[in-house]
This record gives structure tokens, C-alpha cells and sequence, in this order.
């Protein structure tokens, strides 16, 4: 019988910083007894405040002014510059769209790094949102046949045509429905989110994703000090720990500041758009109602706000 | 370079710069000229310019190069039959070439502005409108932010990238770039 692989498991180390789950409950029950006492310090309060911090959605304003001011206590300290953790509301009359040329994407992969530059995603272990797809341009959009890890001098490389892809951010998402704790669900301006304090890590989403489009923290976000950007938004790119899931935002720290993406900002290209859809003069709607647009897995019913388009 | 600058300023002392006339379509130069009185005339409501609707990056001139009167003056001998052009040796014309040189975009007499096909000047800033002129419908997406890259606020002020910012307007071919490295295979991560 052949020998199969194993799965990569994350070796049983004690976290550096911070507290498993479990670490918590107990160290929480102690701090309980401690508070009982009147004899609490510092670092267990912490640390029982991250255990029964509520769902973001249950927050009041006041315990969310707490909680960001928390948060950018810690980050500050971990990172040794000011962070900035925002908690911004969707804008009114938003609905986010994304249109990617397939007819001009090189596949350099620009976009992969810029990203995990702006969203603090894990050097070490690496996490990545997006996966460029290199296809044959023969065989057309066929993903059985898609190779991520091509590895060539220069790009384009004859005959090939490539597709990146991320979160798709669909108004019909698998993953929000099969999340059994309700951390990840879709906001008024049609970006998915997770909250990464109520995520239990079960890793269901990641299975519901047809796109394959969630990343799991296997192991403790290894991030260097001097690459960590210290603009972050609660449910975007703020430190992830160590068995929560994460993946694409549209960059919701910067679109809900009215700014493009930061993958439509590297791309040397022009091959990313991102607009308002429900704005008519957007160039968004203009690609939508002008050019040969389609959906990833339209039969799925999930109802992508990502558009792959043919500008040529 | 300095004699150059020197004597190119002493000719300008000397002669007493003309307004542009192109020589080849005087109904052009009325055109140009009917233009220049539209926007002396003192507009009651502040119009929008092309600039403003289109805020451009810099053109990308190579180091040195502009104002290309520097080095061209009043009195270059205007050949208009292709042949190789000392000290622009390392232009590589791959752009309609069996077709097209140099002054067929760039203006003889004024060197610092380039023209449309009808003699209208423009700036390097504005080259898109001469790029639009063979190319329309790359124009038409490019004005609706379709074509190229924009930068700064989906949502508010943007920044038009030139046509010539990514296409070399002499070899305008998209060139071939090193792709950053490939993910880290799955069964790779310890």
C-alpha cells in the first residue's frame, strides 16, 4: 500500500506570545478566583478579556472604543511602532466590485506580494491571498489543469494565460453559511469578513469555499517588525492568531477610506479594477455593461462580486 | 551640453520666437489660433481643463533629455525622408516604423510639443489625445478608466498613468517582466 502524506500539523510549542484557547479558560478561571480575591495582574486580565470579549457585532460603542484602544495597546508594544486598529462602518449606497483582464494579466505576481505586504499576512510560515493560476491558452479557463507554482525566467511565457484568484467576496457565500459560530458574514458593502477573536478555527469555511480562497494559521503569523504595517482595521488586516482563518477584504482598511486596493495599486498592468457597482458612472459599470465579463462557477449560485473580463 | 544650452539661448536672444505657424494646413493654424483665443477669454465659471479631468503622472523622459530645445533650435534642418538620427542611436523604432518617423508625432518647430495629425500643438502631458488618434477605442476605455492604471480614490481623485508611462511610444510592445517567487508548496511548510 502506498505510503500517503501527511498532513502538515503544527508542532506542539508553547506560543510565544498570547494564549491558546485553552491556556485562556484556564488561566481565566484563575484570574476569576484571583479577581475573587482581589490579588489580578495585568497579564491575566488580558488575557481573560480576549476569552470573553464579544462577537464584534454584540459590542457596544463604548466596549468597542475599549477594545480597539486594547488592541492598539498590545500591537504597539509587539511591534514597536503606533498602530492604528479602526473599526470603520461600511459606507451608504456601497456596493464593492472587482473586474480582473484576463486578456492582459502577465501572471508576475506583483499583486501576491503587495498584498501580504498591506494586509500583514504570515511571511513565516508563508500565507498567501491570492493564487495566480497559470493556464494553457489553448485549453482555456480549465482549473484542473491550473499550475500556481509555475517558475519562469520571464512572464508572460508562451502559450500560457494566467488568472488570479481570491476571495471572491460572493453574495450568496458557502462560507458564512456553513461557519457554525457565525465569525465570518457578509457587510452592507459586500465585503466578507471574519471576526478572528470569534473564529473557533474548525476550518469549515475553508472546505465551503469553492475558490479555495481561505487561508488557515497553522502555525504562529511570523511577521517582521519593520515590514508590519501598523495601519489596521478590526475586521481586516490586524494581527491574526495562531488557528484562526483569514483571506481577502477587497483591503478594507483602504477602501473604506475611498482608496483602490493595494493589488490594483501594484499591478504594473492595469489588469485590476475596483469600483462602486451601484454608481453608474463607476468604471466598474462601465466594464460590466461594455465588455465579455463572467463569473468563476457561476453554477454554483454564489453570486461573486469578482469579474474576470476579456479587455481585448 | 553647457555650449549647447548657450548657444541655443543666444539664438533665442538673437531671434525673436515667432508664434508656430505649421506650415503645411493654414486652416490648422486658424484652428490653433481660434483654440489660444477660447482660452484667453475670460471664462465666467471656472471650466474644467484637460489636465484637471485627466491628472497625468509625468511623462517619462529619459534623464536630460527635456526641453528638447535645448539641443534643437530654429535652425535644425528639417529632413523628413527616415534616417538615423545622431545622439537618438538608441531608439528603436517598433511602432509602424515601414510607415512612420519621427516628425510624424514630434513638432519640427517647436520641439518641446508634439502635434496632432490636423498641426493642433499639445503638450507631452496631453500625448495621449495623439496616441487616441490611431488607437480610439484604447482611448474611449482608457478615458473610462478601463485601459491602464489608475491610482489614488475609487471613490475621488484618481491618477491617470500616460499611454507612454507604460507603452514606449517608439517600441510600444508590453516588455517581458521576472515574476516574484512562487508560492511555498503546501507540503513544504513546516
Amino acid at each position: 500500500m502506498r505510503e500517503l502524506p501527511t498532513l502538515p500539523m503544527p508542532a506542539p510549542e508553547p506560543p510565544a506570545e498570547g494564549y491558546t484557547r485553552r491556556e485562556a479558560l484556564v488561566m481565566g478561571l484563575f484570574a476569576l478566583a484571583a479577581a475573587a480575591t482581589t490579588t489580578g495582574c495585568a497579564a491575566d486580565k488580558l488575557a481573560l478579556d480576549d476569552f470573553v470579549a464579544k462577537h464584534f457585532k454584540d459590542l457596544s460603542p463604548a466596549e468597542l472604543q475599549d477594545r480597539l484602544a486594547q488592541m492598539e495597546k498590545r500591537y504597539t508594544e509587539s511591534y514597536g511602532k503606533p498602530v492604528k486598529v479602526s473599526a470603520t462602518p461600511a459606507q451608504e449606497g456601497v456596493l464593492f466590485g472587482y473586474a480582473l483582464d484576463l486578456s492582459r494579466c502577465i501572471g508576475c505576481r506583483k499583486c501576491v506580494y503587495g498584498c501580504v505586504e498591506e494586509n500583514n499576512q504570515s511571511r513565516d510560515p508563508q500565507t498567501h491571498w491570492i493564487t495566480v493560476l497559470e493556464m494553457d491558452k489553448e485549453g482555456g479557463v480549465n482549473l484542473q489543469n491550473a499550475n500556481a507554482f509555475y517558475d519562469h525566467e520571464t512572464v508572460p511565457a508562451p502559450g500560457k494565460f494566467y488568472m488570479p484568484v481570491a476571495c471572491q467576496q460572493c453574495e450568496n457565500p458557502p462560507c458564512v453559511k456553513v461557519c457554525p459560530v457565525e465569525a465570518t458574514w457578509r457587510e452592507p458593502d459586500g465585503i466578507v469578513v471574519i471576526d478572528y477573536d470569534w473564529c473557533i478555527g474548525c476550518r469549515n469555511c475553508i472546505a465551503g469555499c469553492p475558490y479555495g480562497a481561505r487561508r488557515f494559521n497553522w502555525g504562529t503569523p511570523g511577521i517582521p517588525k519593520d515590514e508590519f504595517n501598523p495601519v489596521t482595521e478590526y475586521l481586516g488586516n490586524r494581527p491574526r492568531q495562531r488557528g484562526v482563518v483569514e483571506k481577502c477584504t477587497f483591503c478594507i482598511q483602504r477602501v473604506r477610506q475611498g482608496l483602490y486596493p493595494k493589488c490594483v495599486e501594484v499591478c504594473p498592468v492595469g489588469a485590476r479594477k475596483f469600483g462602486n457597482l451601484l454608481d453608474p458612472e463607476s468604471e466598474i459599470r462601465y466594464i460590466i455593461e461594455n465588455k465579455r465579463v463572467y463569473i468563476l462557477k457561476e453554477e454554483l449560485n454564489t453570486q461573486p462580486k469578482f469579474f474576470y473580463y476579456y479587455g481585448l | 551640453m553647457a555650449l549647447g544650452v548657450f548657444a541655443a539661448s543666444l539664438l533665442t536672444a538673437c531671434r525673436p520666437v515667432e508664434e508656430h505657424v505649421p506650415r503645411w494646413s493654414k486652416a490648422a493654424a486658424a484652428a490653433v489660433r481660434q483654440a489660444d483665443d477660447t482660452t484667453k477669454a475670460p471664462a465666467k465659471t471656472p471650466v474644467k481643463t484637460a489636465a484637471a479631468q485627466f491628472p497625468v503622472a509625468p511623462p517619462p523622459f529619459s534623464d536630460g533629455v527635456f526641453p528638447c530645445s535645448e539641443c534643437h533650435g530654429k535652425t535644425d534642418v528639417v529632413n523628413r525622408t527616415p534616417h538615423p538620427v545622431e545622439f537618438h542611436e538608441d531608439i528603436v523604432l517598433r511602432h509602424d516604423e515601414k510607415n512612420r518617423w519621427c516628425l510624424d508625432c514630434h513638432d519640427a518647430q517647436n520641439r518641446d510639443k508634439l502635434h496632432l495629425a490636423d498641426g493642433r500643438l499639445i503638450d507631452f502631458t496631453e500625448s495621449y489625445k495623439l496616441c487616441g488618434q490611431c488607437h480610439g477605442p484604447t482611448l474611449r476605455d482608457w478615458k473610462a478608466g478601463e485601459h491602464g492604471k489608475r491610482t489614488g480614490m475609487w471613490n475621488g481623485e484618481k491618477q491617470y498613468l500616460l499611454c507612454a508611462n507604460c507603452h514606449s511610444p517608439h517600441s510600444p510592445g508590453f516588455k517581458p517582466l521576472k515574476p516574484q517567487p512562487a508560492p511555498v508548496r503546501q507540503e513544504a511548510i513546516k
